[in-house]
């Protein structure tokens, strides 16, 4: 029953560990190539190729396969055969093969990355998905996001669901350094971020004049979305640190609309590009691991002094920490730089709680006195900043009280007591012999 | 003694025997008291035959663990040990808070067998210390009795002791525990005390006095004996039997002591900062004054110039004491009493204050009828031994006197401390018995040779009333070989008795059950060691272990993994955090178990097999040592209109907290008793009230094939939310 799939689960996570290791260990990127294309309509192969030939340029092997191929496999023989999936199947109302949901999620929660793209055609299965990374579609089938004051002046005539949204992410890790300018066409079905999940961020969300309605019909009652609670495209980083885009509109990653100009309704700017294609290209850089990565790697400690680590401190011991922390730059790791880098040495709560200084080699380090509470501690390193990888350490490390023989020896206040009992037993011994002998 | 004066007056003829009477009674001695020897560790052996050469019970293993890690690191590291495997992640320095007695006996005696070329492991050494100090026990008894009496009620006392349930109970083979040694300490130091007092000699004093520093190393009941020795000496001021051997005795014991027990870490300088040893120190210091006023008396010898320097001088004494008490106590200098202090004093006291002192079935007061069952007929010679002892009050009497009677009363208030009465009722049991045959015997003996030689043997009142007794009773020799045969019968029922209950009630070393099958064989339920190594082999080494504190030292030791809590209860806080996880709803818990790592979950149900000392059972204790510190874990939410269940009519907060939901766990689907529903638990005897359960941030790891321990893992945090 629950026993096998647990090992199963256990396996999947082993391996992909071994496969992670291994890359890193070869100097390359954190995650591998092989990307899985599903696709509801092969059609959706020239209809997209842009995208795709971007991936493909920056070194991807895409396999297109139909979403319900029958021979739709994840895994063979325990190993994933892919490194990521982009799902541009929203209509699909199961998988072929032996995938289904659980499976797409069980390759995430393996450590894979996967771009999500629905429409208004999306299906329950696809819903699903969104679901269970925190993301929730408009439950109206026929809604759409509509926009009667952001929308792209193309549409003018039209029920202003192609919507021109400029609302971005503030990061750099996750849209790229450069700024995108243009405003991203968006034409597709909104979605609302799960707030009891913290994982979730909104990449592209509606402005405030958006909502949620089927364009087709009269709006009977309030939208149940509206407003920038909307979000357009939104992203997930899960605890693995893998990566998910969800998108509500699969047009976004069209040649259509990676290629057209844009002016938003309104505004006197026309951009000959949408910015579509860098938005795209740039998340797309992020959610395979192309960009934000960290690792860390050589987490040392010893005593001030000392080099080899000691299997337990003492307290009050001057101790030194560090650590390397590497960033992948998409073509090698290069030395991560930042001063907001903290240890904290633990024990229920931080005794310690230190920033790191860099030599902007990538090596953090500091050193300080162990507090005079012993107990079993840990170093540990949390660093959660927007974009990168979580980087969680932690490393136990006993702290033991003085030794009998560690405390001072001779103190000097201590000296009466010592004058007062080495008289008293010299003192006895002369009264003994002088009541003994002297008659 | 008697029976040497009764020698002496014995006529010419008989003379040219004496020396072979005496070489008869000298072997006659010898070899019963090697038989008892024996004896004593013979009978126990039951559960090594039985089962296998185990440690038993829960202390035992945590004292099993740190003669290992002695024999193995030195007495150095013994000493300064931290032990960062438990009460994680506070640590113990196990080194400053145990009693090194038994661990550093245990493995003097692995050293001493190793250089005879003796290659035992070291567990055998430990399994079979409790045994080897209780055949000790028996010579003790011997020479304590030969003290108090004569060499005959010293060798009842040695039969007696050696196979006394009350202390059968802590010291079979396995059972290896401070106790073992230390009731060997403990009589072993008033033996020599007495001893001391009897003849006012420094080397028995000094001899007392590292008899006392052994027991200190090995129990904390050496408490018991800090404070009888003042109190006796007090008695014997007030009665009048003050002596110069009573005062080198004492102050020579008391100092020595004193001093010794200060090397002791764990004790420290309790002898002088702690409230429970303040009356050893007072009386201390009263000796001083009645011997310098008995001084000063000799010196002025003028009654009424002494009787005024008696008033300043008791005046002074007095305030300068309270004084010194009274700001020892208010700046903190000297520490009030400790709770299990007052639990023994006032009984209701720890019910009221302190659960976790009260949770512990060996805390309990005493039953009647374990009374009965750990003393069987010394119960009714004790009084019997009280009246010859006041009979023939000495200063030895009026300390075994005091002794049984004090010890008594403790054992009433303490289930565990019966151990403790166990040897004073003995010796008691063993005069009374003793003199008694004693009697009989010299009664039908005398009969038998001349009547003249009667009032030639005994002396005193005894002869007197035997006198009298001689003229009004015709078939006094029937009626004594009847009483004798009476007594005999009783002291066999006694042994019989005795050896019934070693084997069916104190050999079962409750790591491995075993009941009746169907069949009425013997069924072994070895799931705890199968728990704990399965622990062993399948978890990671660092996986920390959360557990009721009673497992904690099995887990450290036979799974040897890190636990949150143990069996060494000195941080109460820790243990009411644990209790409070496992009381509370499963997603509190799981908070409380992310901020303590916990990585596992083990628990111990008795719901398949009728196993009752499960933690259902020890769960309302939880509750309220949870709730002692927690006040959001309240006892009343687990009880429906103040009753404890389990099934559908069990309180909502019940059915669903944690420590249910992991013991219940898949067993409404399990049918444990032929013509009942599934889920129907032996213990209780109910069917559950949840059988739904779900566990959302746990998951069932290992159950053990009679499902008495069930492993849960803590599921990380949730991928994806």
């Amino acid at each position: 029953m629950a026993a096998p799939r647990h090992h199963h689960l256990a396996l999947a996570v082993a391996l992909a560990l071994l496969v992670v290791t291994a890359a890193a260990a070869d100097e390359g990127g954190p995650r591998g190539r092989r990307v899985l294309v599903l696709v509801d309509d092969l059609a959706v192969r020239s209809s997209h190729s842009a995208f795709f030939a971007s991936l493909q340029g920056r070194g991807f092997d895409l396999d297109f396969r139909l979403a319900d191929d029958p021979k739709l496999s994840l895994h063979r023989y325990g190993q994933y055969l892919y490194d990521g999936l982009v799902l541009f199947a929203p209509s699909t109302p199961r998988f072929g093969g032996s995938v289904d949901q659980n499976s797409i999620l069980e390759f995430i929660d393996a450590g894979h990355d996967m771009i999500l793209a629905a429409d208004s055609s999306a299906s329950d299965l696809i819903r699903g998905i969104a679901t269970e990374c925190g993301v929730d579609f408009d439950e109206d089938p026929e809604a759409m996001v509509i926009d009667h004051i952001n929308y792209a002046a193309t549409d003018a005539e039209g029920d202003h669901t192609l919507i021109a949204g400029d609302d971005l992410i503030q990061s750099d890790v996750i849209l790229g350094s450069k700024k995108i300018e243009a405003p991203v066409l968006f034409r597709g079905i909104g979605h609302a971020v799960n707030p009891s999940n913290s994982l979730v961020l909104k990449v592209l969300s509606a402005s405030p004049s958006a909502y949620s309605a089927n364009p087709k019909s009269k709006l009977a009652s309030p939208p149940s979305l509206t407003g920038s609670a909307i979000s357009l495209v939104s992203v997930m980083q899960a605890r693995n640190n893998a990566r998910v885009l969800i998108s509500g509109s699969l047009d976004l990653f069209s040649n259509r609309f990676l290629k057209s100009g844009v002016q938003k309704a309104g505004s006197k700017i026309r951009h000959e590009k949408a910015g579509n294609e860098q938005f795209v290209t740039e998340t797309s850089k992020w959610v395979f691991h192309e960009r934000g990565h960290l690792k860390a790697v050589n987490v040392k400690h010893n005593k001030v002094g000392e080099t080899n680590e000691p299997g337990m401190y003492r307290i009050n011991d001057d101790l030194e920490y560090s650590v390397e922390i590497y960033e992948w730059s998409g073509t090698s790791w290069k030395p991560y730089v930042a001063d907001d880098v903290q240890v904290q040495f633990y024990m229920m709560s931080p005794y310690v709680l230190k920033k790191l200084s860099t030599d902007k080699k990538g090596v953090f380090s500091t050193s300080f006195k162990v507090p005079d509470v012993y107990g079993v501690f840990q170093f540990k390193v949390e660093y959660q900043r927007l974009g990168y990888t979580g980087l969680s350490l932690s490393k136990q490390i006993p702290v033991r009280p003085y030794r009998h023989n560690e405390y001072e020896r001779f103190i000097t206040s201590a000296y009466p007591y010592y004058v007062a009992s080495f008289s008293t037993m010299g003192a006895f011994f002369i009264f003994s012999f002088v009541y003994l002998y002297h008659k | 003694m008697a029976a040497a004066t009764a020698l002496d007056s014995l006529p010419a003829p008989l003379r040219s025997l004496r020396l072979k009477t005496k070489q008869q009674e000298l072997l006659l001695r010898v070899s019963a008291l090697a038989l008892i020897y024996v004896l004593a560790f013979v009978v126990r052996l039951f559960s090594v035959l039985r089962y296998e050469s185990m440690i038993h019970e829960f202390d035992p293993y945590f004292n099993y663990r740190t003669t290992l890690f002695l024999s193995d690191h030195g007495f150095s590291e013994f000493w300064n040990w931290f032990d960062f495997e438990s009460w994680y992640p506070l640590g113990r320095v196990v080194g400053g808070t145990l009693f090194p007695g038994l661990m550093v006996t245990a493995a003097l005696l692995h050293r001493l067998l190793r250089a005879l070329s003796l290659a035992v492991h070291i567990r055998e050494v430990c399994v079979l210390t409790a045994p080897f100090f209780a055949a000790n026990t028996t010579l003790v008894a011997y020479a304590f009795g030969r003290e108090i009496w004569d060499s005959g009620a010293g060798l009842v006392a040695a039969a007696l002791i050696a196979v006394c349930p009350g202390y059968i109970s802590r010291s079979v083979a396995g059972s290896y525990d401070n106790e073992g040694v230390a009731i060997f300490a403990l009589l072993l130091t008033f033996y020599l005390f007495v001893r001391a007092v009897n003849t006012g000699s420094l080397a028995w004093s000094l001899a007392s006095a590292f008899g006392y520093f052994y027991m200190v190393s090995a129990w904390g009941g050496y408490v018991f004996i800090i404070n009888l020795l003042p109190l006796y000496v007090l008695v014997l001021l007030v009665t009048g039997r003050y002596s110069q051997r009573l005062y080198v005795a004492y102050n020579s014991t008391y100092v020595l002591g004193m001093l010794l027990a200060m090397q002791i870490r764990f004790v420290g300088f309790q002898h002088v900062q702690s409230g429970e040893h303040m009356a050893a120190m007072g009386v201390f210091f009263l000796l001083q004054v009645f011997f310098f006023l008995d001084w000063v008396k000799y010196l002025l010898n003028d009654a009424k110039l002494f009787k005024s320097f008696l008033r300043i001088t008791l005046t002074c004494v007095i305030t300068v004491g309270t004084l010194a008490l009274g700001i020892g106590t208010a700046s903190g200098y000297i520490s009030p009493w400790t709770g299990r202090f007052y639990s023994l004093l006032d009984p209701t006291y720890a019910k009221d204050h302190i659960p976790i002192i009260a949770s512990v079935s060996e805390h309990q007061p005493t039953a009647w009828s374990s009374f009965m069952f750990d003393f069987h007929i010394l119960l009714f010679l004790f009084p019997a031994g009280l009246y010859f002892c006041f009979k023939r009050l000495s200063d030895a009497t009026i300390f075994i006197v005091m002794y049984g009677l004090t010890s008594m009363y403790f054992a009433g208030v303490m289930v565990r401390l019966i151990l403790v009465a166990a040897p004073a009722v003995c010796l008691i049991s063993a005069i009374a018995a003793s003199a008694t045959i004693k009697n009989l015997t010299t009664l039908i003996r005398t009969k038998s040779k001349s009547p003249q030689t009667v009032s030639g043997k005994s002396s005193g009142s005894k002869a007197a009333a035997k006198g009298a007794v001689d003229q009004s009773l015709p078939f006094q020799q029937n009626v004594a070989i009847a009483l004798l045969l009476g007594a005999f019968y009783l002291l066999s029922r006694y042994a019989v008795h005795c050896t019934w209950v070693t084997s069916e009630a104190y050999s079962s070393p409750s790591i491995v059950l075993a009941a009746r099958g169907h069949n009425g064989g013997r069924v072994i339920f070895d799931d705890y060691r199968e728990a704990y190594y399965w622990l062993r082999q399948n978890t990671p080494s660092d996986a920390k272990i959360m557990s009721w504190w009673d497992y904690g030292y099995q887990i450290t030791a036979m799974g040897n993994r890190t636990v949150i809590v143990d069996n060494n209860t000195w941080n109460n806080t820790h243990i009411a955090t644990v209790g409070r996880a496992m009381s509370s709803y499963e997603d509190e818990a799981y908070e409380i178990m992310q901020s303590l790592d916990v990585n596992y979950v083990l628990v111990v149900f008795g719901g398949v097999t009728g196993y009752s000392s499960d933690d259902i059972n020890k769960f309302l204790w939880m509750v309220r040592i949870g709730g002692g510190v927690f006040p959001v874990i309240k006892e009343p939410d687990y009880l429906v209109n103040g009753e404890y269940r389990v099934d559908k009519g069990a309180a909502p907060k019940m059915l669903n907290c944690l420590m249910y939901k992991l013991c219940y766990y898949r067993f409404g689907e399990l049918t444990t008793e032929y013509g009942k529903p599934p889920g129907y638990d032996r213990v209780r005897g109910v069917e559950i009230g949840n059988k739904d359960i779900k566990l959302e941030y746990l998951e069932e790891a290992f159950t053990t094939s009679n499902w008495i321990v069930r492993i849960y893992k803590v599921k990380p945090p949730k991928n994806r939310s």
